[in-house]
């Protein structure tokens, strides 16, 4: 066992044993914050395939995060005003049932990045990073003008949706499913990396032509990956809009992608447990240099800054030393 | 619609698209010759418009106010260059960002603790408010057009700086070959910071001429970054003159977008539907038209590499 397994081993018991112990001490405000980390390293852990095996620096990926969520925001909000989502050619009601809003949620963010994937990976470098930002933005300004889902004012859910078994309004219910589907997707990463698919990515983000080379199609080896990526992107955008009972077109700003990539960086790039790490660091210091400061932006640029700068491996890095691919 | 309103419509659009041009011409350069993306560009027009509002508010001069702006923007993008983003240039774009990033939140933190969260106010100086008659008998707010004079004149003193003097000389050099020009004795380290600086005092004018239009606020720089990024990333990254036809086609696609796009779906919608979907699409058009160009040139329309 390496010493990055056990520091993984660590970090996912951590995670666990934070909201146990709140809950035996009857503390369900840390619990959501624990279902928070768990949810945004999510997000990240999608991030991490485009970014860090495959060395694909996306600004957007708000855009899957935010699909996510409105898919569970409009599903829901017609469940609840029993209004059909639509009705021609065939009758297509809302949904509160949370496996299917996953799935369509999945799927929307999926064909979202295949579409902006298709277009952005024509290009490279900083194009791609800026082309990719703006379609974030795109995205954004569509769903503040766009009136038929709240606009500006985002939308509210008034009961969580459901889970056949479980009871997602108790906090710790709720972070089990989180937990499980991070833990899940975790895994489904872990072995991605290992398999002919990553390996290939991970070549091809180290040198392109030599993949090319040896008869690989790099573009549709990045496009698949950037379309995973934004599935488990958007899954966990519907998680987070759920967690919240609220969407808005703040889930689609540019300072959700960055948020996002903060929490990869700050765990590790391209560490399988990274984000995992990076958004458990970042909401440990949300809430205890939110509650010193009102101004605590400031003190995460500072220690994002000293990241950048100075201990470029993140947290795993500094905790499992160097990476070995 | 009348067709002296859609004068007054593409008037807007090339004065949205000069404010863009100082900023994008700023963002360009430093990428050109430094190879660097900066995503605390629109940290320094805040910056710019803070400095303005405040010098303003002090001495009642919009002259003063302007140059104040010029210079502590200036100033602050010397600043930054020389503690945080000469350490950037070896690293890779993800790093540039993210630094700069952590930069974008330290700057707003940083004036919203110094200003507060309110908006201030900065007045357009009697000299240039009120309209002014155009010839056909379009009336138009003079202030408009003396951002639009300002911006050209802008574009062709950086135009006539790159191409006829000694420092464009060493710009264009240092883009393309930072060794070649250090070794042949230019004092490479200090090109970089004055072009950062030069280009951070462009955003802070930008940042002002707009506060007198627009409040002056924390935040304020974001949205005008990514369009000034759109602006570059359809101009070609590094040319002036790519920042300037990108800048124009961008604040002319928004302008009239957001004019044009409703009446156009009322033709064949009803009313409230046309509107909602015309005002839709018009915020999302300038990126349609960034994709639509990248498919066609994926390095811009003046950019020679990738």
């Amino acid at each position: 066992m390496t010493r990055e397994t056990l520091v993984n081993i660590a970090l996912a018991l951590l995670l666990l044993a934070v909201p146990l112990w709140a809950y035996t001490a009857d503390e369900p405000f840390i619990i959501t914050l624990a279902t928070r980390a768990a949810i945004l390293a999510l997000a990240g852990v999608g991030l991490n395939l485009a970014l860090g095996t495959g060395g694909l620096v996306s600004f957007g990926h708000a855009a899957f995060f935010g699909v996510g969520g409105y898919a569970m925001g409009i599903l829901a909000s017609h469940a609840q005003g029993y209004v059909p989502l639509m009705e021609w050619p065939f009758t297509v009601e809302g949904t509160k049932s949370m496996p299917v809003i996953w799935l369509v949620a999945m799927l929307s963010a999926g064909l979202a990045a295949l579409g902006i994937g298709a277009l952005s990976l024509r290009t490279s470098g900083v194009y791609f990073i800026m082309i990719t930002l703006a379609f974030g933005q795109m995205f954004y300004y569509f769903a503040i003008s766009w009136p038929a889902y709240g606009g500006e004012d985002g939308l509210s859910i008034y009961v969580r949706n459901g889970f056949p078994g479980l009871n997602t309004l108790d906090p710790i219910q709720f972070f089990a499913l989180a937990y499980a589907l991070l833990m899940l997707a975790l895994f489904a990463m872990g072995r991605l990396a290992r398999a002919p698919f990553g390996l290939a990515l991970n070549a091809a983000r180290q040198s392109t032509e030599r993949v090319e080379t040896g008869g690989i199609g790099v573009y549709r080896l990045r496009l698949t990956a950037f379309a995973v990526s934004g599935v488990v992107t958007g899954l966990a955008g519907a998680l987070f809009a759920d967690l919240n009972r609220f969407v808005s077109p703040t889930m689609f700003s540019w300072q959700t992608s960055g948020e996002i990539m903060v929490f990869v960086i700050l765990g590790g790039v391209g560490r399988l447990f990274g984000p995992v790490a990076g958004a458990m660091l970042f909401i440990v210091l949300e809430h205890m240099l939110g509650g010193v400061s009102e101004f605590w932006h400031i003190w995460l640029g500072a220690i994002l800054l000293f990241v950048v700068l100075f201990a470029r491996g993140g947290i795993v890095g500094a905790l499992a030393g160097r990476a070995d691919g | 619609m009348t067709p002296i309103l859609l004068v007054e419509q593409i008037l807007n659009g090339i004065q949205s698209g000069m404010t863009l041009f100082l900023m994008a011409a700023g963002l360009t350069l430093v990428f050109g010759v430094m190879g660097l993306i900066n995503l605390a560009h629109g940290s320094l027009y805040m910056i710019g418009a803070f400095a303005a509002a405040a010098v303003a508010g002090a001495t009642g001069s919009f002259a003063l106010a302007l140059m104040a702006a010029l210079a502590a923007s200036a100033a602050a993008g010397a600043v930054v260059e020389r503690v945080v983003i000469r350490r950037l240039y070896d690293r890779d774009h993800l790093d540039q960002v993210l630094a700069t990033f952590a930069l974008i939140l330290v700057f707003s933190e940083g004036t919203r603790w110094l200003f507060g969260s309110f908006p201030l106010y900065l007045d357009i100086p009697d000299a240039l408010s009120g309209p002014v008659t155009l010839p056909g008998g379009i009336e138009y707010p003079r202030y408009r057009l003396a951002i639009i004079a300002i911006g050209a004149a802008v574009a062709a003193s950086l135009g006539l700086l790159i191409t006829r003097t000694r420092l464009g000389v060493r710009i264009r050099a240092g883009e393309n070959d930072r060794e070649m020009i250090a070794a042949l004795g230019v004092d490479i380290s200090r090109l970089y910071t004055v072009v950062f600086a030069l280009g951070a005092g462009l955003a802070g004018l930008a940042g002002a001429l707009v506060g007198a239009i627009r409040s002056v606020q924390v935040g304020m720089g974001e949205p005008v970054l990514i369009l000034a990024f759109v602006v570059i990333v359809i101009g070609g990254i590094g040319s002036i003159r790519g920042a300037l036809v990108g800048a124009l086609l961008v604040g002319m696609t928004d302008t009239l977008g957001g004019v044009l796009l409703p009446p156009f779906f009322g033709l064949f919608m009803e009313g409230s539907a046309a509107a909602s979907l015309g005002s839709s699409l018009a915020s999302m058009l300038i990126y349609v038209l960034m994709a639509g160009v990248l498919v066609v040139r994926p390095s811009g329309l003046y950019g020679g590499r990738a």
